[in-house]
């Protein structure tokens, strides 16, 4: 039952094969079984998630329908949950139980899908490997000694170790994409604007983007119909309408024009996975597209300037976390000062104080033109690229990261390291572009992501090209060995 | 410009940190290093281009001003850390 992707689930609900109150004990079990191993899950909602699925039972004996009506789902753990507690992986929020739910917790609530559970992270959603958590680092279900890439690493490890069929995480600088691409999983990072931040603990509010992780891109499309759509709660959710993402799965990639920029193929490229992006563009043309050589001038400047505009609304959002309203309180406050101070020091991790001090600096008086200013102007230039290529392709190609998942602790000592890992993602952030990563091969026993970008608005012509390539490849049907 | 300790102490208390003494070193290093790859875009020319703040460029939307909150005093202060007769208490300020 474990093996069932959300489209198998939907089918089996609707055909009465199996309830949803059986599937949701059955997932339940699994995790029981499997998770010390890997650390994927913060929290565990059994008795919830158990009551949850025997009302969809209900709603579906009633007459109801629906592909999401009991299937299963977890939540990164930075979505609010009422009266289940968010910790963000945090020491601040060890204890944090959100007084009201996210809209894309609520939306997939109304749609009637059981929540196994709370997803492990880096803390505040600041890492790409998932061991910058208060709860200790995830495993890698594909090799228990790697990384399954981060921030949304637990979403990405219990669903490629086929705990459940997908989850939710959300994408800053690559951390859906990139735990997708170290999994063998299929994610996708929307439009800026297309789901809902509300509720959805903030990191950096002009690049934070919630989406689905699942082991299909006909998953995620379900999962993402969910997701989507204008909320008022929300002051940059884009009041666009959401298409019907299943209906264009199937459509022909004839004369599809596919822009591969050269700048990709950097020295910093595992040559094994630059193999891995040609045999995809290969397999594409073999579909009916072209490919044409493009060029995205400005990508090597994104990194630095994400470095400055990501830790400066981190600094801004994070000042919430006072030791007075809620979250973690130090002992024996001084004075409110001390207060401040010992509360932040003692509740935030070493990552979380760097990417806050490092804000705080290019915010600071006299630095604020030469940072942020700056690289304000620096993401103008990353986006006229995108507009540029976009009026040559339909899609960009290239790999979704340089190297595969690396050995825990192996990048630990210098931050700086880690940030250069996220070359191909950061860049769909700054411009606001959709971005999916989809499995397109292994590497020393380690799946390869391909990443593919599409215009704003465009995540139905991103899940069309993955899923007609997932139905003339396996990759993505391949799981790891002991799960 | 390479920041030193006593910048380092600044921009904590700036952010309202506490650091230890001991970490203060590996903190001005990890800075120092961040700042390092920031420091790179110093080389983009960026002459007459405007900032881009939201990608899709898109403006602060307005709502009729009507009253859509409750209060909800109770719940929010439920997860408070210590509070009072419907206020917060922190460390006394005024003597």
């Amino acid at each position: 039952m474990h093996e069932l992707t959300l489209a198998q689930i939907a089918r089996g609900l609707a055909d009465k094969t199996f309830s949803s109150e059986e599937l949701t004990g059955a997932l339940l079990a699994r995790i029981a079984e499997h998770d010390g191993r890997l650390n994927s899950f913060i929290s565990v909602t059994a008795e919830r998630a158990l009551a949850q699925a025997r009302a969809a039972d209900a709603r579906r004996a009633s007459g109801e329908t629906g592909a999401l009506l009991g299937a299963p789902v977890a939540h990164k753990d930075l979505f609010c949950t009422h009266g289940v507690r968010t910790t963000c992986a945090s020491r601040m929020l060890e204890n944090f139980e959100a007084p009201y739910n996210a809209t894309v917790v609520e939306k997939l609530d109304a749609a009637g899908m059981v929540t196994l559970g709370k997803t492990n992270m880096d803390e505040f959603a600041m890492g790409s490997a998932s061991e910058n958590s208060h709860f200790g680092p995830v495993k890698n279900p594909w090799n228990l000694e790697h990384v399954p890439g981060g921030s949304s690493g637990g979403s990405a490890a219990a669903v490629a170790a086929r705990l459940l069929p997908a989850s939710t995480g959300t994408d800053t600088g690559g951390s859906i994409r990139q735990p997708a691409a170290f999994t063998n999983l299929t994610g996708l990072k929307p439009t800026y604007g297309r789901v809902s931040r509300w509720g959805m603990i903030a990191y950096a509010s002009s690049l934070d983007q919630g989406g689905p992780l699942a082991r299909t891109a006909e998953d995620c499309a379900l999962l993402l119909q969910g997701m989507a759509g204008f909320d008022p709660k929300d002051s940059t959710s884009i009041d666009e309408p959401v298409p019907d993402f299943s209906a264009g799965l199937n459509t022909s990639l004839e004369g599809l024009s596919i822009g591969v920029p050269k700048e990709y193929f950097s020295p910093g490229l595992d040559p094994r996975i630059g193999d891995a992006v040609q045999a995809t563009v290969a397999e594409l043309q073999k579909l009916g597209a072209r490919v044409v050589d493009i060029s995205l001038p400005n990508l090597g400047h994104a990194i630095p300037a994400y470095y400055v505009i990501a830790p400066a609304e981190a600094s801004s959002n994070l000042s919430r976390f006072d030791g007075v309203r809620f979250g973690y309180r130090c002992e024996h406050p001084a004075d409110l000062t001390d207060l401040y101070k010992r509360s932040r020091g003692e509740g935030f991790g070493a990552e979380v104080q760097r990417r806050i001090m490092v804000g705080t600096y290019a915010l600071s008086a006299g630095y604020y033109d030469a940072y942020y200013v700056k690289a304000q102007q620096v993401r103008r230039l990353i986006k006229n690229d995108f507009m540029a290529a976009f009026e040559q392709v339909d899609v960009i190609l290239g790999p979704t990261t340089p190297n595969p998942a690396w050995k825990i602790g192996a990048k630990s000592a210098d931050p700086v390291a880690a940030y250069l890992e996220d070359f191909y993602t950061i860049t769909a952030n700054m411009a606001g572009l959709p971005g999916l990563s989809m499995p397109a091969g292994f590497v020393d026993g380690l799946p390869v992501g391909v990443q593919l970008l599409a215009p704003y608005f465009q995540e139905g012509r991103l899940l069309n090209v993955a899923h007609r390539y997932q139905q003339v490849t396996d990759w993505h049907r391949r799981s790891p060995e002991g799960f | 410009m390479a920041l030193e300790r006593s910048d380092v102490e600044k921009i904590a208390h700036l952010a309202r940190l506490g650091l230890n003494d001991a970490d203060l070193p590996r903190t001005t290093d990890a800075l120092n290093s961040i700042l390092g790859l920031v420091d790179q875009m110093q080389a983009v020319d960026t002459q007459g281009i405007a900032p881009l703040a939201h990608p899709l460029e898109a403006s602060q939307r307005l709502r009729p001003d009507q009253v859509t909150e409750h209060n909800q005093r109770e719940a929010y202060q439920a997860i408070a850390p210590a509070t009072e007769n419907g206020l917060y208490l922190v460390p006394k300020v005024i003597e």
